[in-house]
């Protein structure tokens, strides 16, 4: 198992380099990890996984029953939903098949509902049901006065989005993939292969993945292609109390408008209620920041939705950017003559999408040439559950019996026991950051963020990297 | 009973160990006893004729409990309500989540009131090292306190740098772990809680580049004020909110913008924001007690009577934030209608509900049982008053006038009010509302 994080790269060529380990190139690496004959890198500019996009969404696992009939994204958000529900299954990623609710508050919207049935069967999902005032808010009892009614999408799943890319990632570097940090791609060339030049020096690698999210672009041009640009997308999203769970049963949509998808209101794998996010088309893909404008037209509409979450307290509010191309499609593009393939313009589908995107990714590399050799399956994995529907460590009195560690709650809002976050920083990818940490157990994500359990938790992940005071 | 070793839950344990009153256990999460003032390192508690720092206090109250009698369980955390394994009890308010605890042992406390006797009272999950318990008392006294609105639920736009504290968050890290907190931190907000946390940043070796405060002037007395603006010559910017917070990584400074429109960046690397406290409730929650919309803790009566029989509520869970010795006398007083309702007395009804009209916050305790008069009321305010008058009515009728002492009118600061009124209320009435003039 290989991680690193800082030191000059290994000199010798590896078969595939896969530029950012976001949940799309984590999964990309776990499918050519499949591959015994292949020596993979898998690169990431930043000081952990799944850091960028990919920790920042709406974390729906989606049916893909509102894509553009026809495109490659319908596809793929189809194969990947059935893909990634086993997948989790089988690994312990939490997931909730909560059911969306598309919920229609005027005649207009109301009228529009048929149709997204008829576009669901025309991706091939079968289930939506319609439904009248009634019923809907039978099934819906807090939700807001004055709906008219909407359509359930059975299938639309909530997920657990940081689990998803570890797991991918934990799988690859257990499979022999060499997982290299802190490693920012900064000029490529080609001679007898790819030559990179990175923050941590020169790698080299007979085919190239980019997998770089928002800045798919710019590898992209460093490679001679001007394809696309990739416009970050703010989404600002608010996360509600775990007291607030009980408001919400389904991911209510609103109807989709020209605009985009819209605010929804979801329950969360965590036990917690999401609001967001917003849609707004920025130029600075460091603009993670959250405005007081966002928040405040959030709550408005949130307000409408469901009354009574306003009255919550919040518990966290992030932004996260999605990749956006000007194209209402991913951008999956091979260039068999440089071995290279562009994974561009995956947006907030791509979590879904992710597992089938790496087996297309796969097929085309495969396509320049690579011989990718015989296939093996992967050791199954079981991932720490983080989620509420699911018992946790301190609900399992048999692990508690076997060891005292998992019944000492250090982080007591999320309630995570000591043994997870001591395992969560012997893992085979440790965290870096409390950041990570919180990631990986969700230590200090609760409603007191730290209050009680900050200076805590920051002591055992010190303890950990034999830190007393960093610079 | 007692959940929570902290000022209220330590003292209303003593108080029951000694009066004999059966077996008391208390269970608190936090690897040992004390509460907040265990990381409170500055002066102001005990009393005036032994003054003592949060954390000698903290240990006085956990070595009185245990002398007294008490056992005090350290680690272990409640997590919800049950079912008495075996009980047929009715409308529980839902499932066990860890299906674990009914396979459990009983553990039971408070009793010695005579064996063999049916206990059909609160029944509590808990876990810890030792692994899932259901633990079941005649009596509960909640004393799970008050946490500060940390910079999430306040709102406050931007990045999501390192270096962002509550107070609480604060001083663990500097007076119970030694760890870094920065260089340079702005305290947002200008109470007492505010003049510790700067206090607990110059104990860590860096400065204080500016207390921050929306409201227009110190909500602390003249003399500190000045203090924190002369001894230490900090600024103290009034009529100003952090609008955003700056930095990747770690933080790089605060946006403030006054209220006249103005915007400037204070550089740092650090930013606490300081109290805006908030009741600990979850437990309350999860159980079902009625709260008050005010306080957000549960409604109590005079003696500490939560909506549920034998549970009992004690402390800041009642009213954030109060100091720990008011805290520490709500244990007491708790321990008192504990005993009495060992001892047979029948639970009171829910009583009259007592509201308050803006300005004014919220009041504690909240419900009226005639029965049951507390000491004195505490009240909040929403804004500033000068030379306020208070007026108890019920049903429009005056039960009551007040005038508080000057200059306890400010948000932030508890404004008392007596509750010698009591006799006067109409146990038939409607409510009693407590307005401002």
């Amino acid at each position: 198992m290989t991680v690193t994080a800082n030191g000059p790269l290994p000199e010798a060529a590896y078969d595939v380099a896969v530029v950012g380990a976001g949940v799309v190139g984590c999964a990309v690496a776990r499918e050519l990890a499949r591959r015994p004959g292949l020596r993979i890198a898998l690169l990431e500019a930043q000081d952990d996984v799944g850091q960028g996009t990919s920790k920042a969404n709406t974390a729906i696992l989606h049916t893909g029953f509102d894509a553009v009939p026809g495109t490659l994204e319908a596809r793929l958000v189809r194969e990947g939903h059935a893909r990634l529900a086993a997948y989790a299954a089988e690994t312990g990623i939490p997931v909730e098949r909560v059911g969306a609710l598309l919920v229609a508050w005027d005649e207009e919207q109301r009228a529009a509902l048929p149709r997204l049935a008829e576009k669901a069967e025309r991706n091939g999902y079968h289930e939506t049901r319609l439904l009248g005032p009634g019923e809907l808010y039978a099934r819906e009892p807090r939700l807001g006065p004055g709906a008219l009614g909407a359509l359930h999408v059975p299938g639309e799943s909530i997920i657990c989005p940081w689990t998803t890319p570890l797991a991918y990632a934990t799988q690859a570097v257990r499979a022999g993939v060499d997982l290299h940090l802190n490693t920012r791609v900064t000029q490529a060339g080609r001679q007898d292969g790819h030559r990179l030049l990175t923050s941590r020096g020169p790698l080299r690698a007979r085919r190239l993945v980019n997998a770089a999210g928002l800045h798919a672009d710019t590898v992209d041009r460093l490679l001679g292609h001007e394809d696309f640009t990739v416009t970050p997308r703010r989404g600002q999203l608010l996360v509600y109390d775990k007291l607030a769970r009980p408001l919400v049963r389904h991911i209510l949509l609103p109807v989709p408008t020209a605009l985009g998808k819209g605010v929804l209101v979801a329950p969360t794998v965590h036990g917690n209620v999401l609001l967001g996010p917003t849609a707004e088309d920025l130029d600075d893909k460091r603009a993670t920041g959250s405005t007081a404008d966002g928040l405040a037209g959030l709550r408005d509409q949130g307000r409408r939705v469901l009354p009574a979450l306003l009255e919550e307290e919040v518990t966290a509010v992030y932004a996260g950017l999605r990749a956006a191309t000007g194209q209402e499609d991913y951008r999956i593009a091979a260039h068999p003559e440089q071995g290279y393939v562009t994974v561009g313009g995956i947006r907030s589908t791509g979590l879904t999408a992710s597992l089938a995107i790496a087996d297309h990714v796969t097929d085309l590399l495969a396509g320049t040439g690579l011989d990718l050799g015989p296939a093996r399956d992967l050791e199954p994995l079981t991932m720490p559950n983080l989620g509420e529907a699911f018992p946790r460590p301190y609900q399992r009195p048999e692990l508690i019996a076997a060891d005292p560690e998992y019944g000492t709650l250090v982080c007591h809002c999320e309630r995570v026991s000591r043994g997870e976050i001591r395992d969560a920083l012997a893992g085979p990818i440790p965290p870096h950051t409390l950041e990570g940490l919180r990631r990986r157990t969700r230590a200090r994500a609760g409603r007191c963020q730290g209050f009680y359990c900050g200076a805590a938790v920051r002591h055992l992940l010190e303890a950990a990297h034999g830190e007393g005071t960093p610079a | 009973m007692v959940v929570g070793a902290g000022p209220a839950g330590l003292t209303a344990a003593a108080r029951l160990a000694a009066a004999g009153a059966g077996r008391v256990e208390v269970l608190e999460r936090e690897p040992d006893a004390g509460g907040v003032p265990r990381h409170c390192a500055h002066g102001g508690f005990g009393t005036l004729t032994q003054p003592m720092t949060g954390p000698g206090y903290a240990r006085r109250l956990a070595a009185a409990a245990e002398r007294a009698g008490a056992v005090i369980r350290t680690g272990v955390t409640v997590l919800d309500w049950g079912v008495a394994p075996g009980a047929a009890v009715a409308g529980v308010p839902r499932a066990d989540p860890a299906g674990a605890g009914q396979a459990m042992p009983a553990f039971v406390a408070g009793g010695g009131m005579g064996q063999g006797a049916v206990c059909a009272g609160p029944v509590l999950h808990a876990v810890g090292p030792g692994g899932p318990e259901t633990v079941e008392a005649r009596a509960v006294v909640l004393a799970t306190g008050a946490r500060e609105r940390p910079r999430t639920a306040r709102l406050v736009p931007g990045t999501r740098p390192a270096g962002v504290y509550t107070t609480g968050e604060l001083q663990q890290a500097v007076h119970l772990f030694g760890q870094y907190v920065g260089t340079r931190a702005v305290v947002v907000g200008a109470e007492p809680v505010s003049c510790a946390a700067a206090e607990t940043v110059r104990a860590a070796g860096a400065g204080v580049v500016a207390l921050v405060t929306e409201q227009p002037r110190a909500q602390v007395p003249f003399q500190q004020a000045q203090s924190a603006r002369l001894w230490h010559r900090t600024p103290l910017l009034t009529d100003t909110t952090v609008a955003e917070l700056l930095g990747h990584g770690r933080l790089s400074g605060v946006r403030v913008r006054h209220r006249d429109g103005r915007t400037a960046v204070l550089s740092c690397d650090t930013v606490v924001f300081t109290g805006d406290f908030i009741p600990d409730h979850e437990l309350a929650r999860r159980g079902a007690l009625a709260l008050d919309p005010g306080t957000r803790g549960p409604a109590v009566d005079g003696s500490l009577h939560t909506s549920r029989p034998g549970v009992f509520a004690a402390g800041n869970v009642l009213h954030a934030v109060e100091p720990a010795g008011a805290a520490a006398r709500e244990g007491a007083r708790a321990a008192r209608a504990v005993l009495g309702f060992l001892a047979g007395a029948a639970w009171p009804g829910p009583g009259i509900p007592l509201t308050v009209e803006a300005p004014l916050r919220w009041i504690a305790p909240n419900r009226i049982a005639p029965a049951d008069r507390p000491e004195r009321y505490v009240l909040r305010t929403a804004a500033p008053l000068g030379r306020p008058v208070l007026h108890v009515r019920q049903d429009g009728r005056l039960l009551h006038r007040e005038r508080p002492a000057p200059g306890t009118a400010l948000l932030h600061r508890a404004l008392t009010l007596t509750a010698r009124w009591h006799d006067r209320v109409d146990p038939g009435g409607g409510e009693v509302r407590v307005s401002v003039r």
